[in-house]
């Protein structure tokens, strides 16, 4: 079943590895004696827009047009919503967004 | 306190324990598909320690991709990582001995709990950013390997379990809005995106997306504020000179 030598699979690996360990270490060296106040200001501000992004990159593959129109996500996000303004509890609302999703796929597609 | 800390931080980390349980079996699943058993899971889980581009990983091995289209799906895959570390540098640059291992244990779950300013009082902070990020890493390793040994005797469909992440981003979402008068931040990133995914396809419109973010952001530079309230500055205050000692 593998169609490459397991040294090239280690070196794909390696690549991965410590292409993503650069790119988590980048801020930190780049940034490291002096941080500009454009680039503070844009960590505080961008926690917040980058959970926005997060939404909406994980609802990426969802289509309005086609079956079935998006319309578990809007139930299940909906659910995960309003579970957590009445319990505050984020386990409770995971597990109970996270099963009415699955149990809406099975049932809707 | 350390050990206040640490249930703290356990407790924080449960509902990433389910997410990564979940989504590391997944990855467990598809990496046995390709023939390659628990060690390279552990190992690529333990290395690697990226949930989508570990996924994207099995395809490239799988079909034996050259070292230059790894590079590329890297960056690609990881540039919001970027992001990660600017919004971290204050943090994590003052977070001593468990400075390199946060920063190397970085994932977009980790970081929208460690983002969060509001702690209790009384737990040590730096203690707690490792801690979380220890844990999470373990969740997501030992995912890894139970997926690959078990994943083929699921007795019901998975179908959908990702659903968890979606659910854990939209409710860090709302905490965050609900803790903030300033909105202008999550809207232009949830408008940008979306726009963006639009006009660009699902592929390639997460770069786009955070380039006009970031231009967005800058424009708004006078009207933003997103300082925590008063009083919780009061407490992180405290907690630093606390952690201090």
């Amino acid at each position: 079943m593998r169609v490459i030598s397991d040294s090239y699979a280690i070196a794909l690996i390696a690549i991965f590895a410590i292409g993503t360990a650069i790119i988590r270490f980048l801020p930190f060296i780049v940034f490291k004696k002096h941080t500009p106040d454009a680039v503070i200001y844009l960590g505080k501000v961008l926690p917040f827009s980058i959970m926005g992004m997060l939404v909406v990159y994980c609802l990426k593959d969802v289509s309005p047009t086609s079956n079935p129109h998006g319309i578990p996500e809007l139930i299940a996000c909906s659910l995960v919503l309003v579970l957590h303004k009445w319990k505050h509890s984020t386990l409770i609302s995971i597990l109970g967004g996270t099963i009415s999703y699955m149990v809406l796929l099975q049932l809707m597609t | 306190m350390k050990r206040k800390t640490f249930i703290y931080s356990f407790k924080t980390s449960l509902p990433v324990m389910a997410g990564y349980l979940f989504l590391g079996i997944g990855f467990g699943i598809l990496l046995q598909s390709k023939g390659y058993g628990p060690l390279w899971a552990f190992c690529m889980s333990l290395f690697i320690y990226a949930g989508s581009l570990q996924y994207v990983a099995v395809d490239l091995i799988g079909a034996g991709a050259s070292l230059i289209t790894a590079s590329i799906m890297t960056v690609m895959v990881q540039i919001r990582h970027l992001f990660y570390g600017i919004s971290m540098l204050d943090k994590y640059s003052k977070a001593g001995k468990y400075k390199y291992y946060c920063i190397y244990a970085m994932t977009d779950e980790t970081f929208s709990l460690v983002c969060n300013p509001y702690l209790p009082k009384d737990i040590d902070r730096n203690a707690y950013y490792f801690y979380l990020s220890a844990l999470n890493h373990s969740y997501w390793i030992i995912g890894g390997v139970i997926g690959n040994i078990l994943g083929n005797f699921l007795p019901f469909s998975s179908r959908g379990i990702d659903f968890s992440m979606t659910s854990l981003f939209l409710i860090i979402m709302f905490t965050q809005w609900e803790e903030n008068k300033d909105h202008k931040p999550v809207i232009t990133g949830i408008v940008t995106t979306l726009i963006c995914r639009i006009i660009f396809g699902p592929n390639n419109f997460l770069i786009p997306a955070m380039i006009i973010i970031t231009i967005v952001l800058f424009a708004l530079r006078r009207y933003c504020d997103v300082e925590p309230n008063k009083n919780n500055k009061n407490n992180e205050e405290e907690l630093t000179n606390a952690s201090d000692k």
